[in-house]
């Protein structure tokens, strides 16, 4: 038993810190480090780098054109990443539609649809939820009838993350209406460019637009865009849940923010002296810290297990819960530190090159819409509740 | 990177679970437990026989130190079946403390004889008022003729009862909370002048507070005069490490007693395990208890760093993850076991106050925040 990375694997971190140094563009690395909006084109344009360096697929296997790195490498990879200031990667090609297809698709889907989403040249949505389908997902009601060639779809999704920029959308819809839940949904890719789709934005708490209604009218859908077998999508719909939940503790961007935190609280006065030596803000401050290193070490413990092509279970469920609830107490944190500076709220000052005058100082800006954006963790990626759920019937076998 | 265990680490363990669940299993302990003595000196013969008393003893004396992984594998199995024999005090810290702090002469006289289960050495050192202070000694010591008078108090010494020997901390110079100027001694528990006020702790083990007004000769100073405190810090640091393995073994233990009950205790016609507000109780313990799990391990790997900052940085962080599941484990067991819960009969009770004695050992879950604030600060 040895909690120390491997002489490789520090190197490999080297390598990876010498990338980063050198490719990462300044104004990226500024935007998320200062907590401020990073546009589509910074994500599109730090993917589309990640390529040229042949690292646009780090989780992926080499014949997808990946990395073939093990988990314990992306760990390294995605830290880094994190700790630079790098753009997160959309997850919705790399980490979901990605790894059904290289499973599920045949190989014209591969070949179709695998490239571009390692250049960066297709954006996809992840199209699950629905109105009357959240956390009872297998509920869902958007129909897909073949009729010859095409699949006609109808129905309204919700939720759709960034499906204002998505070029392509994986759905979950109904083939059989006739059959139970789970039994009657198949797995479709639909361009988003296709006639009768939709796409009307829902503005969030923070006054920020992420995530969208997506409505199918009557919308032509190829039959050789369904991926494996008509009426199995549930299946392949759960093997994506594994693995999306496998990075989403966010250790590397969580450590990120707690850096960013002590500054905060570093500059910030109490008592005329710095927040961050008062003893109640320094004993909150430090059970985050601590119960983040714990998190960490569960999350080499589920990732080693992981390399060992044991697949990712239910233990990915708690790192979900552990990790947002982390992710979430850091962003209370921040709001507490910066006091009544985080009442102003200003959407222009989260801006990149905004060029001032702050209300009271800088690092306040983003703090409570920071607090109030990141409220969604618990909830997207099937609930907090929902994960418990699945750790009672999985592990503790209840 | 890597989690595993070698053969020989996965043999150990084995053996030492099969062997306290044969042995060890909840009727015996209570035999053990009513017993006059309070520990099982056939089980200690036992645990000495499986070469588990020498893992703090250097290779030199016989033992395997340094060990982490083995004595990680033994805590937690200790745990698992609620030991109450003198492992941590005299096996672990007792040890430790005379390995880092005895000349080579006394450790040869003493440590292949700890090895082997024939004595029994405890560290005598904290004391009323000083809470987990580490350097807080009020205990003196001063020279007399060619030897030593000690004169102070001790408070809850672990398996003081149990032991030949107290490993007695006192003051030869310095203020009541320097650091330097601490030494330490041999004392035999028989000696003239050593008083006990024994007790039962809340959780079984046996305990005293000692009274020292004793004489002692030249030679029951160990190691050098005023040197004490980092041999003192580093075994309490080891210590810790094997404590928060043993919580990992109760904790455990907890949790499957408690699925086990609610899947077998019948409410409204349905197992109680079937209702969702104990289900995600039951998933919230999970998690503490692998959170814990994943702190022990940094804890046994830690132990050894000779980075004192680093190490108690570690250490106190390990502590305040175990302590608290220590607390939220603990108390849920009991409320699902409902009435059963605060019981003497079942298994649940008795892990509840082993689990609150290990959160109040060795610093609780605020000095350890503490400890933890003043290890990072400039750091990390």
């Amino acid at each position: 038993m040895d909690l120390s990375f491997t002489p490789e694997q520090q190197r490999f971190r080297d390598e990876v810190r010498a990338f980063l140094d050198a490719s990462l563009p300044a104004e990226m690395r500024e935007k998320v480090l200062g907590g401020l909006h990073v546009s589509p084109e910074d994500t599109v344009g730090w993917q589309r780098i990640l390529h040229r360096k042949g690292w646009g697929g780090p989780g992926w296997p080499q014949a997808f054109g990946g990395t073939g790195w093990d988990p314990v490498r992306q760990f390294i990879f995605e830290e880094e990443c994190a700790a630079a200031g790098a753009p997160r990667l959309l997850p919705f090609g790399l980490k979901m539609v990605g790894p059904v297809i290289m499973r599920f698709g045949n190989e014209a889907q591969q070949r179709r649809h695998l490239p571009p989403i390692l250049s960066g040249d297709e954006w996809w949505c992840q199209g699950y939820s629905e109105p009357g389908s959240g956390s009872d997902l297998a509920s869902l009601q958007t129909r897909a009838e073949r009729q010859g060639e095409h699949y006609l779809v109808n129905g309204q999704k919700t939720w759709i993350t960034l499906a204002q920029h998505a070029t392509w959308i994986f759905c979950l819809v109904r083939t059989d209406r006739a059959a139970k839940a789970q039994a009657g949904i198949s797995f479709l890719l639909v361009d988003m460019r296709s006639p009768g789709v939709t796409v009307r934005p829902i503005v969030m708490l923070d006054g920020g637009h992420e995530v969208n209604e997506v409505w199918f009218e009557d919308v032509k859908v190829p039959a050789e865009n369904l991926v494996g077998e008509e009426n199995k999508g549930w299946t392949y719909a759960k093997f994506l849940l594994g693995h999306e939940r496998t990075n989403i503790a966010g250790i590397g961007a969580s450590k990120r923010e707690l850096a960013r935190l002590k500054r905060v609280a570093g500059d910030e006065r109490k008592h005329g002296r710095p927040l961050l030596e008062d003893p109640f803000f320094a004993a909150r401050l430090a059970q985050v810290e601590i119960e983040l290193m714990a998190l960490e070490i569960t999350n080499l413990r589920v990732l080693s297990a992981e390399a060992q092509r044991r697949a990712p279970g239910p233990e990915a469920s708690l790192l979900k819960i552990k990790g947002t609830e982390i992710q979430q107490a850091l962003t209370e944190l921040w709001v507490q530190a910066v006091g009544p500076y985080a009442l102003p709220f200003r959407r222009e000052a989260l801006e990149p090159g905004f060029a001032g005058p702050h209300a009271g100082p800088e690092h306040a800006a983003p703090a409570a819409a920071t607090y109030c954006n990141m409220r969604k963790t618990s909830i997207y990626g099937g609930s907090n509740e929902i994960q418990k759920n699945i750790i009672t019937q999985l592990i503790l076998g209840l | 990177m890597d989690f595993d265990l070698t053969a020989e680490q996965q043999l150990l363990g084995d053996t030492v679970q099969r062997f306290l669940a044969k042995e060890y299993a909840f009727e015996a302990r209570r035999r053990i437990l009513r017993s006059p003595e309070g520990w099982s000196r056939a089980v200690w013969g036992r645990l000495a026989e499986l070469g588990l008393l020498g893992l703090q003893v250097p290779e030199a004396h016989g033992g395997m130190a340094p060990a982490p992984v083995e004595t990680l594998l033994t805590m937690t199995a200790l745990g698992r079946a609620l030991c109450l024999e003198p492992y941590l005090s005299s096996a672990v810290l007792g040890t430790a403390l005379l390995a880092a702090q005895a000349s080579p002469a006394q450790q040869a006289a003493l440590l292949p004889a700890m090895a082997a289960g024939e004595r029994l050495a405890v560290p005598a050192h904290g004391e009323p008022g000083a809470r987990y202070d580490l350097s807080r000694v009020s205990t003196r010591a001063a020279r007399e003729g060619g030897g030593w008078r000690l004169r102070g108090k001790k408070a809850v010494v672990l398996h003081a009862p149990a032991a030949d020997h107290l490993l007695v901390s006192a003051r030869t110079s310095g203020g009541e909370a320097d650091e330097a100027g601490l030494s330490l001694f041999l004392v035999p528990r028989e000696a003239g002048g050593v008083k006990l006020l024994s007790y039962r702790t809340i959780d079984g083990q046996v305990a005293a507070d000692v009274e020292l007004d004793a004489a002692l000769p030249g030679d029951a100073l160990l190691g050098g005069e005023g040197t004490a405190f980092a041999a003192i810090s580093s075994a309490w640091d080891r210590g810790l490490a094997a404590l928060c393995a043993e919580a990992v073994g109760v904790l455990q233990a907890t949790l499957d007693a408690t699925i086990e009950y609610t899947k077998t205790r019948r409410q409204f016609g349905v197992p109680i395990a079937k209702f969702q507000a104990l289900q995600h109780r039951m998933a919230d313990m999970l998690i503490h208890v692998e959170q814990a799990r994943s702190m022990g391990y940094l804890a046994a790997l830690r132990a050894g760093e000779p980075d004192a900052r680093e190490r108690r940085r570690a250490l106190s962080a390990a502590k305040v993850v175990v302590g608290q599941a220590c607390r939220f484990v603990g108390q849920q067991a009991v409320q699902l076991h409902g009435g059963m819960g605060v019981t003497d009969e079942l298994a649940v009770s008795h892990c509840f106050k082993r689990l609150l004695a290990i959160e109040l050992s060795l610093g609780d879950t605020d000095h350890h925040v503490e400890r933890f604030i003043a290890a990072s600060v400039g750091g990390a």
